[in-house]
C-alpha cells in the first residue's frame, strides 16, 4: 500500500515522452536576459553597467534585501543593457541583458568551498550569494528556507522528488542522473540542520529513480536516508501533502511546516546546493523539460538561466504545426499550475521547471456553465476547502467573505478547476480574490 | 354561550394588550425622541440620492449632516446640478465652494485597431482576472478591454467602443472614482476639465520596441517636452508627464510634432480629441490581426 494524502486528482501523466531522455546540455545562444526578480521577495540590485564584460558565473546582481538573492552571468559576454524586459509572470521587470561572447566556454573559474568549516550563518550567506532558490517552481530563496530560527527545530528533512505535475520530468532526470549530488546535498543539509530523520518522497511512477537513489543511499548508511515510494496522485508534491503522506500529520492552517518541525525541499535544489559547494558553480543553469504534443522533439535540457524561450523551442525542433490555432497554448511550468505565455520573447527563469507547447487536443475550448453543486471540487481539494462556495462568493465579488471560507489556505493547485464539469475557472477567481484582498489590506 | 364568552374574552384580552403596548410605544416615542436638525432632511432632499461616495462620505445623508455642521461645502458633491448645489448653499447660507468639474480620463488609446494582441485570452472575462494571468495584449501597460470600469460605473458614463476601449461621457461622469479603483492597470484618473493637454499612454518602454506593440504609444522621443513651454512636460521613465501645476502654459504647440499622437488636446465638452499634425493617421477601422 503506497502512502498518500486525502483527496486530490489523477490527471493523465504524459511523462513517457521525456522520462527516459537523458539531460542534454543546451549550447549557448547570442542573447540572454536575466530578470532581477525571478525569486519571491525584493528585487536584486544590478552590479554591472552597459558595455561591461562579464565572465560565466560572475556575480552581476546582489541581493536587494534579506529575502532576495544574487544573480550570476550564465555565459561569458558583454552587458548590452540594464532595462525593463518581459518576465514570464506577465510584468515588465528590470533585467540585465547580456550579449554572449561567441567563444564563451563552459569553463568555470571557481573553487570548491570547504563547507564543513562554515557556521550556520555563513552557510546561509553562501546560499544567498550563490543565487539559490527553490527549483520546484515557486523560487523561494533557499537561504531563508534553511535558516531555521533558534526557537524552531527541523526534526524531519523531506526531500521532494514527487514531480506530480503531468509532462514534467526534470526532477526525475536529476534523481536518475545525479544521485551522487542529491546525496551530497542531503549530507550538507543534515550537517547544518541536524534533523532526526531524512526522507526522500518519490511517486511510484519513477521506479528507476527510486532504485538508483536506493543504491546510492545504501552506500551512505550514515545518512540514514529513507526513500519513500508514494502513490501517483496530484498534488503529491505540494509540501503539506507530502508531509501528510509520509508522516500522516497535518500542517495546521495558518502555520508553516517548520512550526511542526518539517522542512521540505525540492530534489533539484538539493543537487544544485551540492554542486555549488563541491565545485563553486552558482545557480546559472537548471534542468528544464520541454514537452507537449506540439513540440517536434520533447527533451530534458540543461538550460542556462536567461535563455529565450524561442531559442529553447528551436533547439527542440520547434512546433509541429506552424499554424498556432486558437487553442494551442504555451505554458511555463506544468499544465496544472503553469503560467500561459503570450509571447516567446520571455527568458527561462530560475523557477521554470518546464516549457510546454500544448496542441489543440490537450486544450479543448471550454465553455463556462453554472455551478451545478455536484461537489466534485470538494472531493478533489487536498486542503479540504469548499471551492464551490468560494467560487460563488468570488462571482459575486464578496472577496472579504472568502477569507472566512479559508481562502488563504488555497495553494492554487487547480485540482478543483480540473474536475469541474462546468468548466468554471475557479483557481483564477481565487487568485483575483487574493490579489484584491492584498490590495485592500495595503490601502 | 361559553364559546361566545371565550371569544369575547380573547378579543378583549388581545385588544387590551395591543392598546397597552401601543401606549407604551407612544410614550417611548415621546420620551426617547432624538432631536435632529430638521435641516438635515431638507438638505438630503436636495442632494442627488446616488450614494456614490465621491464627496468622501459614505452616503448622501451623512454628507447632508456634514453640510449642516458646516464641515464641508456643497460644491464637494460632484453629482448634483449647479442649480441644486446653489439652492443647498442658499438654504444653508454658505458659500458654494469650489465646483471645478472633474472627469475620469483614460491614459490609454490602444484600441484593437492600433494595438496588437499577441495571444487570445480565454480566462475569466474581467480585467482584474486578466491582469492576474497576464492578458493577451502586446503592451503590458495598456487597457485590457474587458470592461471592469463600464460595469463599475453607476452613472452609465462609461461605454466600451468597438475597439474595446472605454469612452467616458463627460456630461454623465461625476468623478466618483469607481472606475479609478476598478482598473487593475491604474489607467483612470480624475482630472479637472481644464486639463486639456493629455498623455493617453502609460507605457514605460522606449522607441520602436514599444511601437511594435501599439501604434499610438508614447515612445519617449521628447519632442513634446522640447516644444512645450519650459518645465510643462518632462520625460520620466520613458513617458511624457505633464506638470498640471503649470496648466495655464499648456497649448496645442506641445502636440504638434508627436509622431504617434500619444499626447492629445481634448476639446472642452469632451466630444473631440485633437491630435498633432505630425501624428501618423490612423484610418484603420477594423481590429488588427493577432501576431504570434
Amino acid at each position: 500500500m503506497l502512502l498518500t494524502f486525502t483527496n486530490g486528482v489523477h490527471p493523465q501523466e504524459f511523462k513517457s515522452w521525456t522520462n527516459n531522455s537523458p539531460v542534454e546540455r543546451l549550447p549557448f545562444f547570442a542573447d540572454y536576459v536575466i530578470p532581477l526578480s525571478q525569486h519571491i521577495g525584493a528585487p536584486s540590485k544590478s552590479l554591472v553597467r552597459k558595455g561591461q564584460y562579464v565572465a560565466r558565473g560572475e556575480k552581476i546582481a546582489e541581493p536587494g534585501a534579506y529575502v532576495s538573492v544574487a544573480y550570476h552571468s550564465p555565459v561569458d559576454g558583454v552587458v548590452s543593457a540594464v532595462e525593463l524586459a518581459e518576465h514570464p509572470g506577465g510584468k515588465m521587470v528590470p533585467s540585465i541583458k547580456i550579449k554572449a561572447d561567441p567563444f564563451s566556454s563552459q569553463r568555470l573559474e571557481k573553487k570548491p568551498i570547504d563547507w564543513k568549516s562554515l557556521t550556520k550563518k555563513e552557510f546561509a550567506d553562501h546560499l544567498q550569494n550563490s543565487g539559490m532558490v527553490g527549483l520546484g517552481g515557486a523560487a523561494f530563496p533557499s537561504h531563508v528556507k534553511f535558516a531555521v530560527p533558534d526557537d524552531k527545530k527541523c526534526d524531519y528533512l523531506i526531500i521532494n522528488g514527487c514531480e506530480c505535475e503531468p509532462f514534467l520530468t526534470a526532477d526525475h532526470r536529476v534523481m536518475a542522473e545525479y544521485p551522487l549530488e542529491v546525496m551530497r546535498g542531503i549530507e550538507m543539509l543534515q550537517y547544518f540542520l541536524t534533523p532526526k530523520k531524512t526522507f526522500i518522497g518519490i511517486e511510484a511512477n519513477k521506479k528507476d529513480a527510486i532504485n538508483i537513489l536506493q543504491l546510492e543511499a545504501n552506500k551512505h548508511p550514515e545518512l540514514a536516508v529513507e526513500i519513500v515510494s508514494l502513490e501517483v496522485k496530484y498534488p503529491q508534491g505540494a509540501e503539506k501533502m507530502l508531509i501528510s503522506a509520509i508522516l500522516t500529520n497535518e500542517v495546521p492552517s495558518g502555520t508553516i511546516p517548520l512550526d511542526g518541525g518539517y522542512l521540505v525541499s525540492n530534489v533539484g535544489t538539493v543537487a544544485a546546493i551540492a554542486e555549488y559547494f563541491d565545485s563553486g558553480k552558482p545557480l546559472i543553469e537548471r534542468v528544464v523539460t520541454v514537452s507537449g504534443s506540439n513540440i517536434k522533439r520533447p527533451a530534458n535540457l540543461l538550460v542556462p538561466i536567461g535563455t529565450s524561450m524561442q531559442e529553447l523551442l528551436n533547439a527542440c525542433g520547434g512546433f509541429k504545426s506552424s499554424d498556432f490555432g486558437d487553442s494551442a497554448r504555451i505554458l511555463l511550468g506544468g499544465p496544472m499550475m503553469g503560467m500561459a505565455q503570450k509571447s516567446l520573447d520571455v527568458p527561462v527563469v530560475k523557477g521554470t521547471s518546464g516549457v510546454l507547447a500544448l496542441g489543440v487536443l490537450e486544450v479543448p475550448g471550454r465553455n463556462t456553465f453554472q455551478c451545478i453543486r455536484c461537489g466534485r471540487c470538494l472531493e478533489a481539494c487536498p486542503m479540504f476547502l469548499n471551492p464551490s462556495t468560494l467560487g460563488l462568493l468570488a462571482k459575486k465579488g464578496l472577496y472579504e467573505e472568502m477569507l472566512e471560507e479559508n481562502l488563504m489556505d488555497c495553494m492554487e493547485c487547480a485540482s478543483c478547476s480540473y474536475v469541474c464539469p462546468s468548466g468554471i475557472p475557479l483557481v483564477q477567481s481565487f487568485r483575483v480574490a487574493k490579489a484584491v484582498n492584498r490590495e485592500r489590506k495595503v490601502a | 354561550m361559553t364559546a361566545l364568552a371565550g371569544i369575547a374574552t380573547a378579543g378583549l384580552f388581545m385588544g387590551g394588550l395591543g392598546f397597552s403596548l401601543a401606549a407604551l410605544l407612544a410614550y417611548a416615542n415621546r420620551k426617547l425622541y432624538v432631536e435632529e436638525d430638521p435641516r438635515i432632511d431638507a438638505v438630503e432632499e436636495m442632494l442627488p440620492h446616488s450614494n456614490c461616495g465621491a464627496c468622501g462620505e459614505p452616503g448622501c445623508r451623512s454628507f447632508a449632516e456634514v453640510l449642516v455642521n458646516k464641515e464641508a461645502e456643497p460644491g464637494k458633491c460632484t453629482v448634483n446640478t449647479v442649480e441644486m448645489t446653489q439652492s443647498v448653499a442658499d438654504y444653508l447660507g454658505v458659500d458654494v465652494g469650489d465646483h471645478d468639474k472633474q472627469v475620469a480620463r483614460l491614459a490609454c488609446a490602444g484600441g484593437s485597431h492600433v494595438a496588437y494582441f499577441r495571444a487570445k485570452y480565454e480566462g475569466l472575462k474581467s480585467c482584474r482576472a486578466a491582469a492576474v494571468a497576464g492578458g493577451g495584449k502586446g503592451c503590458t501597460w495598456g487597457c485590457l478591454g474587458l470592461a471592469d470600469c463600464e460595469t463599475s460605473c453607476d452613472f452609465d458614463a462609461i461605454q466600451m467602443n468597438k475597439f474595446g476601449l472605454p469612452v467616458v461621457n463627460e456630461n454623465l461622469c461625476v468623478a466618483c472614482s469607481d472606475c479609478v479603483d476598478s482598473c487593475p492597470k491604474d489607467l483612470f484618473s480624475l482630472q479637472p476639465v481644464s486639463h486639456q493637454l493629455w498623455v493617453a499612454c502609460k507605457s514605460l518602454g522606449f522607441g520602436d520596441e514599444v511601437e511594435a506593440d501599439c501604434e499610438v504609444v508614447c515612445t519617449a522621443c521628447e519632442r513634446c517636452a522640447v516644444d512645450a513651454p519650459e518645465g510643462l512636460i518632462k520625460i520620466r521613465n520613458n513617458l511624457a508627464i505633464i506638470d498640471y501645476e503649470k496648466n495655464e502654459l499648456a497649448s496645442k504647440v506641445a502636440i504638434e510634432r508627436c509622431p504617434t499622437g500619444a499626447i492629445v488636446w481634448l476639446k472642452k465638452g469632451g466630444d473631440s480629441i485633437i491630435k498633432g499634425t505630425g501624428a501618423k493617421k490612423v484610418i484603420r477601422m477594423e481590429p488588427l490581426p493577432r501576431v504570434a
